[in-house]
């Protein structure tokens, strides 16, 4: 077997545009998904029961089906029905919804743990029940779920080359292009796996950083 | 006639079938110092959360400073009602309640801020000439987690008093602290009698009621039982039960 890593230095502006992209998806998949996470976990402990019946059958979709099947069901199912939403914004949505899911348990647990007296001390102060909320069991609550919020986002980083199928062009689809040109698939799939790598590297150090930061709290 | 501070008429508090308060009369003057005791369960603490509203009556009347804390109000005007007079009254609680994810300088200045409209200038110009009254001005940075408990506590009191109430109220704030950190704080407590401000202290500590507080009630199963100076009531006191508790808690 001979390997010839010199094929890949002139696709490297296609695969680092690629890579930025698989960075942006990311991030705005991590935002929405930590976001939607909070109010999923503020509406399954604070919200009437029927608006929590109503949340389940999402829930229960998003985490019943494969996530593939989900992006191919709103891009392609929908446009058959003649909504076409632009692929990006479908690619990420569908991942922030789907981790929002898992990160909502991780809040929910992490805001009921937050202690009492933390509620009433707020409260105590003169502060409302939504702005005791926010000030203080809510930052509490985040502080506790880093840990694992994390290890979502790592996993949603991974998972976002699922985007790739319906055509966006984030760093695996990058690649197959180019190894349509070239046909050396081991070369680029190696360099995507050391670029996904690096990328999951700097996540790991900005996680430890913020975790860092708030072990003065404990 | 002067208006008191605080005044309960006929407070009345059920948890389900759990009669905790029977019918509670008290008044408190600005500027006094009154010191409630009684048996663990008698609801001394579901008193004094009535008070700020954290337990919602059942029956009765609770007034401060010449208005009705438990408003006959519903829905959005009663939380306004409620959240504005909690600010006037302030509660220090046994297991300290400060926000860990809060610098003590921010624990002091955060209800100053949101509530009181102060800037940020204005609330640590107020929280640090607090953290030097209770001895704490070094620790201003620091997060509360590298705290003793005596000095949490103490830092829990200057937080309540960084929103300048019209009332202190203590639910035995000494309780959690290892016998050798209670004096720091009741030395704090005690500059505050000096200072009069109204102040409900909730206590097991017969010796500091009797030297710091200037009423002593005697509270059991949900009523009060006898009232008076600490002195009279300590040294002579008239119903058998005052008398029984009196004697299991003298000692100490
Ligand atoms: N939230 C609650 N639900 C049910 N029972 C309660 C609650 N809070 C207090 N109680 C009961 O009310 C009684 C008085 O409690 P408390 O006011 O804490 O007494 P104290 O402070 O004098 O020890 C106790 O029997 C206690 O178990
Ligand atoms: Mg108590």
């Amino acid at each position: 077997m001979n390997l010839d890593f010199s094929v890949v230095p002139p696709f490297a502006g296609a695969l680092a545009i690629g890579a930025l992209w698989t960075i942006l998806i990311t991030a705005l998949a991590g935002a929405i998904s930590l976001i939607v996470g909070i109010g999923l976990a503020l509406a399954r402990i604070y919200a009437p029961g029927w608006i929590r019946a109503l949340l389940a059958v999402p829930v229960f979709i998003i985490l019943g089906t494969p996530l593939l099947l989900q992006l191919f069901l709103v891009y392609y199912g929908l446009s058959q029905l003649g909504l076409r939403l632009p692929a990006f914004f479908t690619g990420v949505v569908g991942l922030g919804l789907h981790y929002a899911v898992y990160n909502a348990d991780i809040l929910r647990a992490a805001i009921l743990s937050v202690e009492q007296g933390q509620y009433e001390a707020g409260r105590a102060l003169g502060f409302g029940r939504g702005a005791t909320l926010r000030h203080f069991v809510l930052p509490q609550a985040l502080y506790r779920a880093l840990p694992q919020i994390g290890n979502n986002i790592l996993v949603l980083l991974k998972d976002s080359v699922l985007v790739s199928a319906i055509g966006i062009m984030e760093l695996v689809l990058s690649a197959q292009l180019a190894i349509s040109r070239t046909f050396r698939p081991f070369e680029f799939y190696i360099s995507v796996a050391a670029i996904f790598y690096l990328i999951n590297l700097a996540l790991e150090w900005a996680l430890a950083r913020i975790t860092r930061r708030t072990e003065a709290m404990r | 006639m002067m208006t008191p501070m605080v005044e309960l008429k006929g407070l009345r508090k059920v948890f389900g079938r759990l009669e905790v308060l029977r019918g509670i009369d008290m008044s408190v003057d600005k500027g006094q110092i009154l010191s409630l005791i009684g048996p663990s369960g008698s609801g001394k603490s579901t008193l004094l959360r009535s008070v700020n509203l954290l337990e919602t009556p059942t029956g009765g009347e609770v007034w401060l400073d010449g208005t009705r804390v438990n408003a006959d109000l519903k829905g959005l005007a009663y939380e306004r009602h409620v959240n504005g007079l909690r600010r006037e009254m302030q509660m220090v609680f046994q297991q300290f309640n400060l926000f860990p994810h809060l610098t003590v300088m921010q624990n002091l200045t955060i209800g100053p801020m949101k509530l009181l409209g102060l800037s940020k200038a204005e609330a640590e110009a107020r929280g640090e000439e607090l953290l030097c009254k209770v001895g704490l001005a070094e620790k201003a940075l620091a997060y509360p987690a590298r705290l003793s408990g005596g000095q949490k506590q103490r830092v829990a009191i200057a937080r309540a008093l960084a929103m300048r109430p019209k009332v202190m109220l203590f639910d035995e704030v000494t309780s959690a602290l290892d016998p050798e950190l209670v004096d720091e704080v009741n030395a704090v407590m005690k500059d505050l009698a000096a200072e009069h401000i109204t102040m409900l202290i909730v206590t097991h500590e017969m010796r500091f009621a009797a030297e710091v507080t200037d009423w002593a009630v005697f509270m059991d199963e949900g009523m009060v039982v006898e009232e008076g100076p600490p002195d009279r009531l300590f040294s002579d006191p008239e119903h058998p039960r005052t008398r029984s508790f009196l004697r299991k808690h003298l000692g100490a």
